[in-house]
């Protein structure tokens, strides 16, 4: 495959990946700020700029923290890449470019999103409904994922679409759960921890996965487990490493070597991983190691498959 | 039994006889359109809207904000050829193309028409699509135009004409395609009832084309295009598409070691040949224009080498050219000793000075355009043009007769189309494809073009023109619906 091909299809589901996981960041926000009692609705609500790495960005543009400023930030901001505007019209324009390659359903998801989008964009967030447009958001993210799944042949094409979808996943999720982990360190009320913990695990679909495997009060170490090291939960940073060594392996030909080291040792520390040896080293910084590595990886899938150049 | 009332145009009419009766290869097509009303009309072209937009099928820029993807306007009402018909413009358009593809040949080597004193020196040498990078390649099969456009008009008696030639990127074949599923999609009852020659197997003949156009078997095919912002990207990609093949841009293909490769995420991959819809001039920043991103650089060393091919060859312009067009006749008697099929439009090369002084006499009459120029700028189309418009255009060709050729304005023939006031007659043009391989080869009909204003002759898609899908009837003329 063409690795312009690669590259658009590898960026066009990351694109639709991170729109889904930004809406699923704003809707616990959202909600937790409206529980003012529990909450400092400001801490929560800076949290997507944490998250992100986009204090910078955001402050320059907007100065004041405000929640309907950040809302629109990261929603219908033509201007703000984090926004899911961005990644959705990046994802479009990616999916145009692939037309041939991808099956017409594909196409005609991603490009009925953007329509709608546009659309969304003249409502506003406000009149349209916030918690409306995150199920939007969702619900489209699974239109597309469905049929991709239900449609695309078994081939490159279908391959690098999902290690698109995994790498930004798991990078999505070991940085929720970072900061999570370091606004929990700030203070210890329990009633606050269980809001926080009980969001974050609704953020990140797994809400129902903890009742059913553990039998106790969520708390944050469970939560980490459950979203580090179990391969259940298909959110799960072990998840998301089994999928990329799948994937890798299978893509044709002989490139890609530093990429697939990389991934096995990253599964490998996961399989093998236990939690204390993880709180030994401190979630943070257990955390903070895994994005790097994961980054390493993203770069090496980037300049192995994608931007091939040889002189 | 009656027949349908168009307004009256001057000219030939594809389906009605000037007595007003209903031509032949029509009868059928006719009598079913008579039965129908307006209504199922208007839902059909509504309908084919929708899936052309639901399908992505647009021209112009995509333009992301403005959202350009324009559609070029259908209309649903067939042209409709007959067998006899098609089989004489079949071989008229693959004895032209075979003519010219030995002319280019010809004039890369040996130059025997220049020394025959069949064409000026001047002609070839003084022109700008004239290639000398060209001169002594040789290239396998020695086809140089592997696809080619040959743009066909009826005057006012019916008569076939050769409008012009397109040796270079023609386009357009997508919309053939595209048309005829449509088509069969609004109307499948009716092509139960007749026998309409498919026309969907054109990517499959061209795939074989491109790679009968290699010097060894199984080679690696590949189209280039300009990109996502080109006008016809979207026949780039559906072609790609159809024919199993990848869709490169410049930046894909590198060159190492005399060969061109692509970059894929297996490594480099050799490419053998280049479908290219990029015009010479940008094919490679390092022989043509140095500031092209388009194009690869090394190509054409590469290429004169022998070790890619391109189709079409570069170089081929000097064949289409509207100076060169006069001589096509004559080439096909030279090289083919055979009499054209086809006719070409009687015409006036300004740079011979009694030809010129008939020009401006009878300016008013005529259509006179540049040399160098397409896609309907740079011409006046004298009977529609006002007094001042003549005068200084008369200036611009006194200045420089060398650039301009003229030719008596012809009425292209007409055919009912669906418009806003019902059915009316509007000017069209036809476009058939040759592909040229071991064998050249053409897929019955081509590209119906209609100049959707009433009176228009310009079919120019840039300017307001439209698309139809056009029928050859396999046997039988016309029999039932």
């Amino acid at each position: 495959m063409l690795s312009r091909t690669a590259s658009d299809l590898y960026w066009l589901s990351r694109d639709v990946e991170r729109a889904e996981n930004t809406a699923r960041v704003l809707d616990v926000v959202w909600n937790l700020s409206l529980i003012r009692y529990a909450v400092d609705t400001q801490q929560e609500i800076t949290a997507p700029l944490s998250i992100t790495g986009t204090w910078d960005d955001y402050s320059a543009r907007y100065g004041k923290v405000t929640t309907n400023n950040v809302l629109y930030f990261f929603t219908l901001d033509p201007d703000s890449p984090a926004s899911i505007y961005s990644c959705l019209r990046q994802a479009r324009a990616s999916a145009h470019a692939v037309r041939g390659k991808i099956t017409s359903e594909m196409w005609e998801s991603v490009n009925g999103t953007w329509l709608e989008l546009k659309e969304i964009s003249q409502t506003g967030l406000q009149d349209y409904g916030e918690t409306a447009f995150f199920e939007w958001v969702k619900n489209r993210s699974h239109l597309f994922r469905g049929a991709t799944y239900g449609t695309l042949m078994r081939s490159d094409t279908f391959r690098f679409l999902r290690l698109g979808t995994f790498i930004e996943r798991a990078d999505n999720t070991a940085r929720i759960l970072d900061v999570k982990h370091r606004e929990e360190e700030t203070e210890s009320d329990s009633t606050v921890d269980y809001y926080r913990w009980h969001a974050l695990l609704r953020s990140l679909g797994g809400y129902e996965a903890f009742r059913e495997m553990f039998s106790e009060t969520i708390n944050a170490e469970r939560v980490a487990e459950l979203l580090i090291l179990r391969p259940e939960v298909p959110r799960s940073l072990l998840s998301c490493l089994q999928m990329l060594c799948e994937l890798l392996p299978a893509i044709e030909g002989e490139a890609g070597l530093e990429a697939k080291r990389l991934a096995a040792v990253q599964l490998a520390r996961l399989q093998y991983g236990d939690m204390e040896h993880i709180l030994a080293i401190g979630l943070h910084d257990y955390l903070t190691d895994f994005l790097r590595r994961i980054n390493e990886l993203a770069d090496t899938i980037q300049s192995e498959y994608l931007e091939l150049v040889w002189n | 039994m009656r027949s349908l009332k168009l307004p009256a145009v001057p000219g030939f009419d594809e389906m009605i006889a000037p007595g007003g009766e209903v031509r032949p290869h029509y009868t059928s097509y006719h009598d079913w359109l008579l039965r129908q009303d307006r209504s199922l009309l208007l839902r059909k072209r509504k309908e084919a809207e929708l899936q052309f937009h639901r399908v992505g099928i647009t021209f112009n820029v995509y333009g992301e904000e403005s959202g350009t993807e324009r559609l070029i306007p259908f209309d649903t009402l067939p042209r409709v050829l007959p067998a006899s018909e098609w089989s004489l413009l079949e071989r008229g358009a693959i004895q032209r193309v075979k003519a010219l593809n030995l002319f280019l040949h010809d004039i890369y080597h040996d130059q025997n028409i220049i020394r025959d004193g069949r064409i000026p020196a001047e002609q070839i040498f003084g022109n700008a699509q004239y290639q000398p990078c060209m001169q002594d390649v040789d290239l396998p099969n020695q086809v140089y135009s592997q696809i080619s456009g040959v743009d066909l008009i009826r005057d006012g008696e019916g008569s076939w004409f050769v409008l012009e030639d397109n040796l270079r990127t023609p386009s357009g074949v997508s919309y053939m395609i595209e048309n005829r599923r449509m088509m069969m999609r609004l109307f499948p009852a009716l092509f139960a009832g007749l026998s309409v020659a498919p026309v969907e197997h054109y990517p499959t003949l061209l795939l074989e084309t491109l790679q009968q156009s290699a010097s060894h078997s199984h080679p690696c095919v590949v189209l280039l295009t300009p990109g996502q912002l080109n006008s016809a990207y979207f026949e780039h990609a559906f072609l790609a598409q159809q024919m199993g093949i990848e869709l490169v841009e410049g930046a894909d293909l590198f060159v190492k070691n005399g060969y061109v490769y692509m970059r894929t995420t297996a490594g480099p991959q050799k490419v053998d040949v280049i479908y290219r819809r990029i015009d010479d001039a940008f094919l490679d920043p390092l022989a043509f224009r140095s500031d092209s991103m388009l194009g690869v650089p090394g190509l054409i060393s590469v290429y004169r080498q022998g070790n890619v091919v391109l189709a079409n060859a570069v170089g081929t312009g000097v064949g289409d050219d509207k100076s060169i067009y006069p001589y096509v006749p004559d080439m096909i008697r030279f090289y083919l000793d055979e009499e054209p099929i086809l006719s070409n439009v009687p015409t006036w090369q300004c740079r011979n000075k009694d030809e010129l002084k008939v020009v401006l006499e009878k300016l008013p009459e005529l259509v006179v355009k540049e040399v160098h120029g397409a896609g309907g700028y740079g011409m006046l189309v004298g009977p529609a043009a006002s007094e001042t418009e003549i005068e200084s255009f008369r200036a611009r060709l006194l200045a420089d007769p060398d650039n301009y050729i003229a030719q008596p304005t012809l009425s292209l023939s007409t055919c009912p189309v669906f418009v806003e006031e019902g059915i009316a007659p509007r000017h069209i043009d036809l476009r058939p494809f040759v592909l040229s391989g071991n064998e050249p080869r053409v897929v019955p009909g081509g590209l119906t073009r209609v100049a959707l204003k009433p009176g228009s002759l310009v079919v120019n898609s840039s300017q307001g023109g439209g698309t139809k899908d056009t029928w050859v009837l396999e046997s039988g003329e016309g029999s039932t619906c």
